[in-house]
């Protein structure tokens, strides 16, 4: 093949800022930092029930604080676009069946929402029983 | 509707120009006219030095694809009156290097396609002579939809991640590899999935699923690597788990 | 016969945790980060909760929750920095993230353990 001089086309640091469904999957992808987040809270509140009643009961006196919140608030948004996005690919994602046919996309998505009703009651009893 | 419409398009000349640069061009608007009956205008009427690719102009043979306002189409298959009163930027499709105006090197993707090796593998060597395969109508269900792939690269254009990373097999060799394993003809699933389960196989989707929303064929690629993965995962666990006998 | 890899078995770990980040994640948080903090709903009673997280079921559970949320929470975050913001060290990131969440997952395993 003749040696032709091709040119590469960069790809902008903000690629991601052009398009509305790539701005998404970013949003996407950094809900991770927020899981992130979450993880070392919850172990920081399991670490202060650890510690005794006192420990306990200054934690949630400190998550009341303004910055808290508001980390708190951003990470919840966060994850529900998490929430919302994995149930949503699912059914792309796996071939799922029962028996021979295929289960409708539509019965994926729905039968998670119910999972996470169900898991979420479960816990909301166990906690505050 | 107007009478005429503005095509911004990319002229490129490796010999002389340092950098790609935008051309207008003024083409007729009709109600049936494709961005690709635009280009042939400017072709034949206006300046015959503008080079680019097409040849079926009716959505089967994968040439025209090029970025068209920024969306990796068909210029067959995409109407000039959707982006009147325009004006229209066509450019060369995304992520692969520009050889000449609209025209860009395949060569990558001609060495990845193979790779997959996307034909019947099977080690019995029938002839013609012992007749055909039969294959029943839930079988061919099974792959009819990843063989629908044109190989028109729009997947490639819009996957950020073979952008950014080149070494990245790409949607349409993995959909071409599971059409394949999927074909109750074939047996050569394993051979497949070592290629695959190598990092740049696989791996680098990061499910955008931009590939999907931009097929003309609706071959659904993102469906087809995530769905790789866990076959990948289930085998991996079985290497784990299973002695080597009974694998 | 198929070459051991490593990734498919992280890409297992991170859907699982994907799908823990769906379904346990959203009412965890909720309850620890908004609601009792923020008094919507009465704080339990410190003996109460230390009862539920001292059951050694409640603590298997949620060590395997820690860990595959930590997994999938570094496994994406990897990717991100790669594509998002072309941080272009591969192996550095990798080291980075998956090194954060064996940290965190460690610390998991001490803290769930430590509580009854």
């Amino acid at each position: 093949m003749t040696e032709v001089r091709v040119y590469r086309r960069p790809i902008p640091t903000w690629w991601w800022v052009r398009k509305r469904t790539y701005f998404v999957f970013v949003m996407r992808e950094l809900s991770s930092l927020f899981v992130g987040w979450l993880v070392v809270y919850l172990l920081m509140f399991l670490w202060a029930v650890g510690r005794g009643e006192d420990a306990y009961a200054d934690f949630l006196d400190g998550a009341d604080s303004p910055w808290v919140v508001a980390l708190n608030v951003v990470a919840l948004l966060f994850l529900a676009l998490h929430v919302v996005t994995w149930f949503n690919l699912t059914p792309q994602a796996m071939d799922v069946r029962m028996g021979s046919r295929r289960v409708p996309a539509a019965a994926v998505i729905a039968s998670q929402y119910a999972a996470l009703v169900v898991v979420s009651a479960f816990v909301f009893w166990l906690v505050t029983r | 509707m107007a009478d005429s419409i503005r095509l911004e398009v990319t002229r490129y000349r490796p010999d002389s120009d340092s950098e790609p640069q935008l051309q207008e061009y003024d083409v007729p608007l009709r109600q049936e006219l494709t961005v690709l009956d635009g280009l042939n205008h400017v072709k034949n009427e206006v300046d015959s030095t503008l080079s680019f690719r097409w040849s079926c102009r009716m959505g089967i043979c994968g040439s025209c694809g090029m970025n068209v306002d920024g969306e990796p189409r068909l210029t067959c298959a995409t109407f000039l009156s959707d982006y009147a009163p325009g004006p229209v930027r066509v450019e060369p499709l995304a992520n692969f290097p520009v050889v000449r105006d609209l025209v860009v090197d395949l060569y990558d993707f001609m060495e990845k396609l193979p790779r997959v090796k996307p034909w019947i593998i099977r080690d019995d060597d029938l002839s013609v002579d012992d007749g055909e395969y039969l294959q029943t109508p839930e079988e061919l269900d099974a792959y009819k939809q990843f063989s629908m792939c044109i190989n028109c690269m729009l997947c490639y254009a819009a996957c950020p991640v073979y952008g950014l990373d080149p070494d990245f097999v790409g949607p349409a060799a993995i959909a071409l590899a599971e059409r394949y394993d999927l074909d109750s003809r074939d047996r050569g699933a394993r051979e497949r999935l070592d290629v695959l389960i190598e990092h740049e196989g696989v791996w680098g989707c990061t499910f955008v699923g931009e590939c999907t929303r931009v097929c003309p064929k609706h071959v659904d690629p993102a469906g087809a690597i995530q769905r790789y993965k866990v076959k990948a995962a289930k085998e991996s666990v079985k290497a784990f788990l299973l002695p080597r006998g009974a694998r | 016969m198929t070459r051991r890899r490593i990734e498919p078995l992280v890409w297992l770990m991170f859907s699982g945790g994907g799908v823990v980040a769906a379904v346990l994640l959203p009412v965890l948080a909720v309850l620890f980060a908004l609601a009792l903090p923020l008094g919507w709903v009465s704080r339990p009673d410190h003996g109460h909760l230390v009862a539920v997280l001292g059951n050694p079921l409640t603590q298997l559970v949620l060590t395997g929750v820690f860990v595959l949320l930590l997994v999938h929470s570094a496994h994406r975050f990897r990717y991100t920095l790669y594509d998002g913001l072309q941080v272009k060290l591969k192996r550095t990131t990798a080291a980075l993230c998956y090194g954060a969440a064996a940290l965190g997952a460690v610390a998991a395993v001490v803290i769930v353990w430590s509580i009854g």
